[in-house]
């Protein structure tokens, strides 16, 4: 209860905490837009998520090192990450899809152990930080302060949404990913290469992915086990938000953002996530009742 | 769903059982060699120091061997080391153990990084009376279990930033304020060795008459500190103390200077495994880290020479600079190869009196058991980093540089 009383004493702290909380949220909505895709078009759970964000994380680091700005990472990341996913579905996924779920869960659990560890071993363990020198912003006399990387976080977030509905809504590649997540069988009659939309969705989402990590490496910091939570966010994102909205999905993420962030404030770090898992319970059983509820009336 | 479950079952078990018959089995002695076991984190979140301990073990190893080994009674004997990756998990490093000892035949057992882990494997090194030596598990419960076979090189952690807080109310009084007035903010990972650290400060805290107005712990998989932080801004403290291996030691730095805070006195613990001053520019500058010991420590010994000669071996042999878990693994194995001499004998029940006994110097610092195991001869460092290099300001006695303080917060 301390710690309320400071938000009461400071009320500029409100200001500092959602902030943190909103523009770490547009970072996870990148993980979960990708998590979307491939979960709304393969029906596959990719635990590997979080791997692919870390992947991304290096190739900042791995420019920042050669004395290039990390910056450029972003959309570096984005390409490169693009084959590798490519790549992945070529050697692994295409085997999953049509399968269980429980069979791509486990697969994919296996591919980002796999990942994690040749990570270690290419990049060794320590713990890196490329820094952009972008340095931060001070607000209301320095009371508040934001970093220049996770403001262009938020924009990058912003703004691959909006691409990727454009390139799902217009393009022909967007428009066949769209039919074969409706009906792939349908799909494939109407002579859409499924194999080919299957392989393109899952390079988005690496390279998605990709972006997100060289933003999370400059934000914070990048080692082979930073993944588990952006896996464990991106998934609980998608399963608030449904599949299919991706504004739904930015909104979803920016809301658990800013509310952990204000859980871990209020209680302790400590609780952080457990407070995230105690919302998703919460969530869920009121949306059960909720659609109960409605069946009611229909019957 | 079923069957699918079925045939992973399946598949993991047979692969298990591949694993399984794949070791050999030598026993404690291989011809003239002595062979010790150690189960280590090569993998997982403790991997850095896991490697930090394997190659300190290999160093001394390499450096005995090329001595002409150790000598019991008439023989000389080469040493090995028998490893396994732990997976940084408790659970593991226990079966790792019980699979050292059982079926490989190992009869003398290294130390695992992190204090979780040797609590793990104590109490089975106990169970078989296998003299366990290690100098990464510095919980101080592991010594108050009443455990005879486990002995510890390092200091405990309970000591690891009791010193900063001592530091905080000496510098206070040369700078004319009452210590009494001083402010403490701490975060801390959820595990024993941080907890432990956490104990130590409360206690010297208390003692100064300090207050606590910020304590937090940190979840292992912590990513981003800035609701603690945004705590530790609005409080305005004069020390702010964190413990989260390297992850919270690089967080802290980067965060703390992002969020322009302000703090007269920042340490933390595993700085320089963490590489802040080599990695992290201005941003590290001023920041106090704990170490267990330093090259610029005058300690000497038969086997490195000094510990700046420790250092330099070490550097060439791995190409980077030693980190004091490094060097504490390499004392581990200084202490066996120093009591199997003095045993005389490779009977674990007597080598393990014979560690019991040790009261020797080497390049890490002085090595003497108390009855509970844990080595009380040697006190911890407190480095700060002052121009992009780490120096040693305390304890004062030992001190290279003096502490700048207060600390000024870096302009990007």
């Amino acid at each position: 209860m301390e710690n309320l009383r400071l938000l009461f004493d400071a009320p500029i702290l409100t200001v500092q905490i959602l902030l943190d909380g909103i523009l770490i949220g547009a970072i996870f909505a990148l993980a979960a837009y990708g998590m979307m895709l491939v979960w709304g078009v393969l029906n596959i759970i990719n635990v590997a998520q979080g791997e692919l964000v870390m992947l991304g994380g290096y190739v900042a680091f791995f420019l920042y090192k050669a004395g290039i700005n990390p910056l450029f990472g972003v959309p570096l990341a984005a390409v490169l990450l693009f084959v590798v996913g490519w790549l992945l579905y070529r050697i692994v996924i295409f085997r999953i899809v049509d399968k269980d779920l429980f069979i791509s869960i486990l697969a994919t659990f296996g591919l980002s152990i796999l990942i994690q560890q040749l990570a270690k071993v290419a990049f060794s363990p320590d713990v890196r930080t490329p820094q952009t020198g972008f340095g931060s912003i001070s607000m209301f006399s320095g009371a508040v302060t934001v970093t220049w990387i996770k403001i262009i976080s938020f924009a990058a977030a912003l703004v691959t949404g909006g691409v990727l509905v454009w390139f799902l809504r217009t393009t022909r590649m967007g428009q066949a990913i769209r039919a074969t997540s409706q009906n792939a069988r349908a799909a494939r009659v109407m002579g859409i290469d499924t194999d080919r939309v299957y392989a393109w969705t899952f390079g988005v989402n690496a390279a998605i992915c990709g972006a997100s990590g060289a933003l999370v490496a400059m934000t914070y910091l990048v080692d082979p086990y930073i993944g588990l939570p952006y896996t464990i966010r991106s998934f609980m994102i998608v399963i608030v938000a449904g599949l299919g909205n991706i504004s739904a999905v930015l909104a979803t993420a920016i809301g658990l953002g800013a509310s952990e962030n204000v859980a871990a404030f209020l209680f302790g770090a400590e609780y952080q996530i457990a407070f995230v898992y105690g919302l998703l319970v919460v969530i869920l059983i009121s949306r059960r009742i909720l659609l109960a509820r409605q069946r009611r009336y229909l019957a | 769903m079923s069957t699918a479950t079925g045939k992973a079952a399946l598949a993991l078990a047979s692969a298990a059982l591949l694993l399984y018959g794949a070791g050999g089995a030598p026993a404690q002695t291989e011809g003239d060699t002595i062979v010790l076991g150690a189960a280590v984190s090569l993998t997982g979140k403790y991997s850095v120091n896991g490697k930090n301990t394997k190659d300190g073990y290999d160093l001394a190893v390499k450096r005995l061997n090329e001595m002409g080994g150790v000598k019991v009674g008439a023989k000389s004997y080469k040493l090995k080391v028998v490893y396994y990756d732990d997976e940084s998990t408790p659970a593991r490093g226990a079966q790792l153990a019980e699979r050292l000892i059982n079926q490989d035949g190992v009869k003398f057992v290294l130390g695992a990084y992190s204090s979780g882990l040797t609590k793990a494997i104590a109490p089975i090194t106990e169970k078989y009376k296998v003299p366990h030596v290690e100098g990464n598990g510095a919980a101080r419960e592991l010594f108050t279990e009443g455990y005879k076979y486990l002995f510890g090189v390092l200091s405990t952690s309970d000591y690891y930033l009791r010193d900063a807080v001592n530091m905080a109310a000496e510098v206070a009084k040369e700078n004319g304020r009452d210590p009494k007035s001083m402010k403490i903010a701490m975060a801390f990972e959820n595990d024993p060795f941080s907890l432990d650290v956490r104990a130590g400060i409360l206690e010297a805290a208390k003692k100064h008459g300090m207050k606590v107005l910020v304590d937090d712990k940190l979840p292992p998989e912590i990513n981003d500190m800035a609701a603690t932080l945004t705590k530790v801004k609005a409080v305005k403290p004069d020390l702010l103390l964190v413990s989260g291996h390297e992850k919270g030691a690089t967080l802290v730095v980067r965060q703390i200077s992002e969020m322009k805070i302000d703090v007269s006195i920042v340490a933390t613990t595993h700085c320089d495994s963490a590489k802040i001053a080599e990695t992290m520019g201005k941003q590290a500058e001023g920041i106090l880290c704990a170490s267990q010991w330093d090259r610029t420590l005058a300690y000497k010994d038969k086997w490195f020479g000094s510990a700046d000669e420790y250092a330099k071996t070490f550097q060439k042999e791995f190409n980077y600079p030693a980190p004091y878990q490094a060097a504490e693994s390499t004392a581990s194995v200084l202490v066996f190869a120093d009591a199997f001499q003095r045993a005389g004998s490779l009977d674990p029940a007597k080598v393990r009196d014979a560690i019991a006994k040790t009261d020797m110097m080497t390049f890490y610092g002085p090595i003497k058991f108390d009855e509970t195991g844990k080595n009380t001869a040697k006190p911890m460092v407190l480095y700060q980093v002052q121009g992009g290099d780490y120096k040693v300001v305390f304890p004062s006695k030992w001190a290279e540089t003096k502490i700048k303080y207060p600390r000024k917060l870096p302009t990007n």
